[in-house]
């Protein structure tokens, strides 16, 4: 990210120590600039790299009270036991497979719907859907879960329709149920997030320079040939970008919307990492044990950033960094 | 729509059928926000024996939202997301404004590890639980200060106000330093008025996070008075601890209310506030986001 804010020249400016190359002058002539990056880091050290140092309990035993310090050191123990918990193979199973779902399914929708969005002859129109499509992502997953568990009642709405066009003779039990769960939870989050997910690519069309479309047009190519040969390789950028990113939280799977979702009922298909870091550690006090799962997710999640990263940079020269 | 050729037979019905998809999108998109509305606004009992309620109220009732508003521990929770919606906000902007501020200028002695420290935040945090200890021995739980001091600062924000003020011309900053004023007077007085755009926007996503976020309320605090409405929601809804709203409504004076009706029209009162403020607000968030997605 860094790299690309360096096109800009430097800017030159009249520092006080300048020519002299005395740091301390220098220092001193942009006092309120440094104490105001200072707060800046003193924060990101406070909050972000001073919990950190608690990534120790993952390699000893501590249950919850007193100083971490004092506890006894257990080695890799934690990791091994990560391999012989019997929950983590549905755990994982569960993580991946709506993320790779939500990946599948719901990553072509944002682009096909701004395509599609982009070919509508009324700029009003045109305005009033995107509005009125954004709307849902403003809401929070306490609200949808609301929506979701009043409509998938055994006297919601869906059963009821349902029930009306005699394509099921009793309601059912969509959330006590593990097998409707992941689609429940995918359909859910593209209702929610296929309008917002879209605005990038708007923004991106609306860059593209008319003279690409007249050109196509007097080369004789039709409204589809435009869209499949002006508008989608122009998103191309944008879209390997979002891909590396949405490849980089292929693990995190969404907590705030499957905590709202989830019930014991339908745990089978619904416990997935990050969840399971929360229960075991926060509900069962297991901490060391939690901060081992997490652990283990943020390393990975990480690799799997830089992997998606270099497959797009050799694919089409974009790329994260 | 950019070039005005002549539509052909075939171009007409793909603009017909694109107008239809895009009308049952926007159905589809509103609907269950309107059912929710609607029930909201129907008798409770009625609600519950009557059958399903599509399209209006059946029996009009405003005792659902009279229920809520004298439900005591409902405004309380009101009264925290508010509270840590406005103050969150304004410590957020101003502080990852400032430090932001201080990160645009080049000549910034150390500006690239401040750079770095940040760029590792974005991509490396501690697992949940070592944040919750670290939170403990802070002493932050069960505080309303959790609410605000973590999530005051955010690096992906920063660099979204940082591409905003390199923009800024030196011009306005030179003026200024001639009459003799620091740089911090400086971001005050002439960098922050001159960036309404971007400070609207970052507001508006970290109003909305704010005002959406139920999870800290739950891992953080105990108390039921420094509870937010949507941890409160939370209870209700996936704990079914629906038995919270019905004790707190005095053993249901009347009986046209259910604990059905009266978490719609909660959930309603939490979301208005959005929506309400949402037009206003759209037309600055797109102008940012596409700074934002300038940087790539």
């Amino acid at each position: 990210m860094e790299a690309k804010a360096g096109v800009q020249a430097p800017v030159p400016k009249p520092a006080i120590g300048k020519g002299k190359s005395n740091l301390l002058r220098k220092l001193y002539g942009q006092r309120y600039l440094q104490a105001m990056a200072l707060l800046g880091v003193a924060w990101m050290l406070l909050f972000h790299y001073m919990p950190m140092k608690g990534i120790v309990i993952a390699f000893k035993e501590y249950i919850g009270v007193g100083d971490i310090s004092m506890s006894p050191w257990v080695g890799w123990e934690h990791f091994r036991a990560i391999f012989e918990d019997e929950q983590m193979v549905n755990v994982v199973r569960n993580t991946l497979g709506i993320s790779l779902l939500k990946l599948i399914i719901g990553f072509p929708i944002p682009i096909v719907f701004a395509l599609f969005l982009n070919e509508l002859r009324s700029l009003r129109f045109n305005r009033i859907v995107q509005t009125i499509t954004y709307l849902p992502h403003f809401l929070s997953w306490v609200i949808l879960g609301g929506i979701l568990t009043t409509w998938l009642a055994d006297v919601g709405i869906v059963n009821d329709v349902l029930m009306g066009l005699g394509l099921i003779q009793e309601p059912i039990f969509y959330l006590s149920e593990p097998k409707y769960f992941w689609t429940i939870v995918i359909s859910s989050d593209i209702w929610k997030e296929f309008g917002w997910s879209a605005i990038i690519y708007i923004a991106a069309i609306a860059g593209i320079s008319p003279e690409l479309y007249e050109a196509a047009t007097i080369d004789g190519a039709g409204r589809f040939q435009r869209m499949r040969y002006v508008t989608l390789p122009s998103l191309k950028g944008t879209i390997s970008i979002l891909f590396i990113l949405a490849v980089g939280n292929i693990l995190n799977s969404n907590f705030d919307q499957i905590l709202v979702l989830k019930n014991q009922l339908n745990e089978s298909t619904s416990s997935v990492i990050d969840i399971y870091v929360y229960e075991i550690g926060i509900k069962q006090g297991r901490f060391s044990y939690s901060a081992a799962v997490g652990l283990v997710k943020g390393v990975i999640a990480f690799a799997l950033l830089l992997l998606a990263n270099s497959f797009t940079k050799r694919v089409n020269q974009s790329s994260l960094f | 729509m950019k070039t005005r050729d002549r539509r052909t037979r075939g171009d007409w019905i793909f603009d017909q059928f694109n107008v239809i998809a895009m009308l049952i999108i926007c159905f589809a998109t509103l609907y269950p926000i309107w059912y929710v509305l609607v029930n909201s606004f129907n008798d409770g009992t009625d609600a519950m024996t009557g059958g399903q309620i599509y399209w209006i109220p059946r029996q009009f009732s405003l005792e659902n939202y009279v229920t809520v508003f004298q439900n005591a521990g409902i405004m309380t929770a009101m009264g925290v997301t508010v509270a840590k919606t406005v103050i969150g906000t304004i410590i957020h902007v101003f502080f990852t404004a400032m430090v932001a501020y201080a990160l645009s200028h080049r000549e910034l002695v150390f500006r690239n590890v401040y750079m770095f420290l940040g760029t590792i935040t974005l991509f490396f945090s501690a697992p949940l639980i070592p944040n919750y200890l670290w939170m403990r021995d802070l002493g932050l739980l069960d505080t309303f200060a959790v609410y605000i001091f973590p999530a005051m600062f955010s690096f992906f924000d920063l660099i979204i106000f940082l591409t905003f003020f390199r923009e800024i011309p030196e011009g306005l900053e030179e003026a200024a330093k001639i009459d003799g004023a620091n740089d911090f007077s400086i971001f005050v007085r002439i960098v922050l008025p001159v960036s309404l755009p971007v400070v609207a926007t970052i507001a508006l996503f970290h109003g909305v996070w704010q005002w959406n976020d139920y999870f800290t309320g739950l891992l953080y605090t105990n108390s039921a008075d420094l509870q937010p409405i949507q941890t409160f929601l939370y209870r209700v809804i996936a704990q079914s601890s629906s038995n919270q709203i019905v004790g707190a409504t005095g053993g249901a004076i009347n009986r046209t209310v259910t604990s059905q009706s009266i978490k719609l029209a909660t959930m309603v009162i939490t979301t208005v506030p959005i929506v309400v403020a949402y037009p206003f607000l759209q037309r600055y968030f797109v102008k940012g986001l596409m700074i934002g997605s300038l940087k790539g």
